[in-house]
């Protein structure tokens, strides 16, 4: 508003000559340009060159069920990789999000199976469960004022242990049992895990979630007071509380967001495998975290998009399947893997700093 | 400011939660089929007790927390130490350099012996050393089948994980397969490439090797179904971890391929996935006959000087096959978590 008073003055003057009339100083640059400048468009291209790359390289991925199957695994990433997004703009990040995965599936499984429950109980009880780890991260990381690194770190590990330590105690095996035959479980399977046909091609329902939740990611990130709460808090804590942002709301509230991601993934694991190994889900963490930074998320925070994630799951997704769908020598499949999203992150920076330069 | 009340609220929720489930519980939300009631009990293997003197075993293995196999080798150590009148100390951890700080703990505990997996002899080879030294007699399990010996230990019990790739390989050929696959869950790791090379040494047909991150149970069943669809020859899948096979199975199916798939190493679902003809067999290396024997062969040593094996040959516990025509007499013990 103030800006377009003090605007005002100069809709007085005489018009000039020539649309756009200015001093030189404050140019505007070409549309492309500023285009290329965000950064989920760096992030996008970084994925479309590896995409075509792979095209080339790998003929298997050219069918359509293949780049279902890259999409699948994309999937899988990306809905963890949005929440974790908004957690680090919000200046945290969460070292637990990987095993809060299993953690959930855990709880369901166990839940249903040993007191044969409707599957649908032990899903709202591990939503339960996992909107509270998020809170306790979160309200640890408010009242200790520790950072996010330690508190999670802690978390990361009680839940390793309590993982294991409690599935052992609980069925007696470190796996929890087959809950395939049991009620309610159709129904479940056929919102976390299903799959549908387009053009002859099965896609996993997991793939329209990604980019439901990334829509709204993306709508509450833009046009809520929310998503602005989110931006203030990660980029000047103290000043955001200053300008009346709820700063404690917010920080738990992200990371509440991290457990109902690592809620949804949960389910999808279990509805999809039947049963969950209690040792699974160490290392995804920084997957995830590393999806929302190739995808234009600061590790500082206070900057970054909910699309960005998304490319950066993508290409992760990509990168992981192309190396597959190519032939290469498996023995190098990690170096492949790490060199190709070196590369792919490359270009991103290097097109960002082109589009940036003057 | 109104924070507190955030607070509070949010910490009761998963209470107020979990009462409601009881509630609904109560209200029969309760499911019809599966679940643990219809499971039946069954009694554990169990020989009475011996009355020999109390002692005490270490059990130091490279698990990873959370593998169902390293469970089933705990109970038959367990199940042993219960039956000799053994109190069994078990510790693991997958890093070798910390494995072995855990066979010096031991050490320190004076125990009356120590069972360990050789996955990285060579790391554990100054602390074995150590043991000899003061006195505790040491066996070797699962792993480090070729090196137990020159690390002077007492006994061995397990799988040749060689012969089991061989023997694998021998059966790919008898069913007619063509071109395998074998799906290494863990990059690096040595035992699962000797069981990949082994298959590879007998098998006539063509064998590839596939690497997945087996922490991730998504990422696995994309990757399998993606070198299905890189190579549609390929017809037969072989993984080298029981939960890893009902996952190919599913990739199988995305990929619209007619691979068939086999397994080393058993548990509980892969029995009934067998009966059903999903997975055509698996190679049992029988983790827990190398638990039992291993605290089994101590407490012989210890009470009547006895070497299982002349203390010249490893014990064999693998590979057993356990197909359709054999595998209702091994769900029995499978659904207990024993076999």
């Amino acid at each position: 508003m103030s800006m377009a008073q003090q605007a005002e003055p100069a809709v007085n003057t005489p018009p000039a000559p020539g649309p756009h009339q200015t001093d030189g100083r404050t140019a505007r640059r070409p549309l492309a340009l500023r285009l290329l400048a965000r950064p989920e468009v760096g992030v996008f291209l970084g994925a479309v060159a590896v995409m075509v790359f792979f095209l080339f390289a790998a003929p298997p991925v050219r069918d359509g069920s293949s780049m279902a199957n890259i999409l699948y695994q994309s999937s899988v990433i990306g809905i963890m990789a949005l929440p974790v997004a908004l957690l680090m703009i919000g200046g945290e990040f969460d070292l637990s999000a990987g095993v809060a995965v299993v953690a959930s599936a855990l709880t369901a499984a166990m839940l249903s199976y040993q007191l044969t429950l409707n599957v649908w109980m032990g899903v709202i009880v591990a939503l339960a469960v996992s909107l509270g780890v998020g809170a306790f991260n979160g309200w640890m990381l408010v009242r200790t004022g520790l950072p996010s690194f330690l508190v999670t770190l802690g978390t990361f590990l009680i839940l390793q242990g309590v993982n294991l330590a409690v599935t052992k105690l609980v069925t007696g095996n470190v796996a929890t049992d087959s809950i395939g035959d049991m009620d309610g479980f159709d129904q479940a399977k056929a919102i976390f895990a299903s799959s549908f046909e387009v053009a002859g091609v099965q896609v996993k329902i997991t793939v329209v979630w990604w980019l439901v939740f990334a829509a709204l990611a993306t709508w509450v990130l833009l046009r809520t007071k929310y998503g602005n709460w989110v931006f203030a808090v990660g980029g000047n804590k103290d000043s955001a509380r200053a300008v009346g942002v709820p700063v404690t709301f917010t920080k738990i509230s992200l990371f509440m967001l991290v457990g109902f991601g690592a809620w949804f993934v949960g389910m999808h694991n279990l509805f999809s495998f039947n049963t969950v190994q209690s040792g699974e889900g160490v290392g995804q963490e920084l997957i995830y975290i590393a999806a929302a930074v190739i995808g234009g998320c600061l590790l500082t925070g206070g900057a970054g998009s909910a699309i960005g994630p998304v490319f950066g799951a993508f290409m992760f997704g990509m990168v992981q399947q192309g190396i597959v769908y190519a032939g290469w020598n498996p023995d190098w499949f990690k170096a492949f893997l790490g060199v190709m999203l070196l590369g792919a992150v490359l270009i991103n920076l290097w097109v960002q700093r082109t589009a940036t330069r003057r | 400011m109104d924070r507190s009340s955030h607070i509070r609220l949010r910490r009761v929720a998963p209470f107020v939660a979990v009462a409601a489930a009881a509630a609904l519980t109560l209200a029969g939300c309760s499911s019809g089929s599966g679940g643990k009631k219809a499971e039946e009990g069954g009694a554990d293997a169990s020989a009475g007790k011996a009355d020999t003197p109390r002692m005490t075993v270490a059990l130091v293995t490279h698990q990873a927390p959370g593998d169902t196999f390293w469970d089933i080798v705990r109970k038959g150590a367990e199940a042993a130490a219960a039956k000799d009148n053994v109190k069994l100390v078990y510790s693991s951890d997958p890093n070798a350099g910390s494995q072995a700080t855990l066979v010096q703990n031991a050490i320190d505990q004076k125990v009356d012996g120590i069972a360990v997996t050789l996955a990285k002899p060579d790391a554990l080879k100054d602390v074995i050393a150590k043991a000899e030294a003061a006195g505790i007699p040491v066996v070797g399990l699962n792993s480090g089948l070729s090196d137990w010996k020159d690390l002077g230990l007492l006994e061995f019990f397990g799988q040749d994980e060689s012969v089991a790739g061989e023997a694998f390989g021998k059966k790919l050929n008898e069913v007619g397969a063509k071109n395998a696959v074998c799906v290494i869950h863990e990059q690096g790791n040595v035992g699962l490439t000797q069981r990949c090379d082994g298959v590879k040494e007998t098998f006539e047909g063509e064998t590839q090797i596939l690497n997945v991150n087996g922490t991730d149970m998504p990422s696995v069943k994309s990757t399998i179904t993606a070198k299905l669809k890189q190579d549609s020859s390929i017809d037969y899948v072989v993984t080298l971890g029981a939960p890893f096979a009902p996952t190919a199975v599913q990739s199988v199916g995305d990929a619209g391929s007619e691979a068939k798939v086999a397994t080393f190493d058993l548990n509980k679902d892969l029995t009934k996935a067998i009966d059903a003809g999903d997975i055509e067999f698996a190679v049992d290396q029988q983790p827990y006959l190398q638990g039992y024997l291993a605290v089994d062969g101590l407490w012989l040593y210890k009470n009547n000087g006895n070497y299982s094996g002349g203390g010249e040959q490893p014990v064999l516990t693998g590979p057993a096959f356990v197909d359709k025509s054999n595998v209702e007499a091994v769900s029995e013990y499978a659904a207990k978590g024993t076999r």
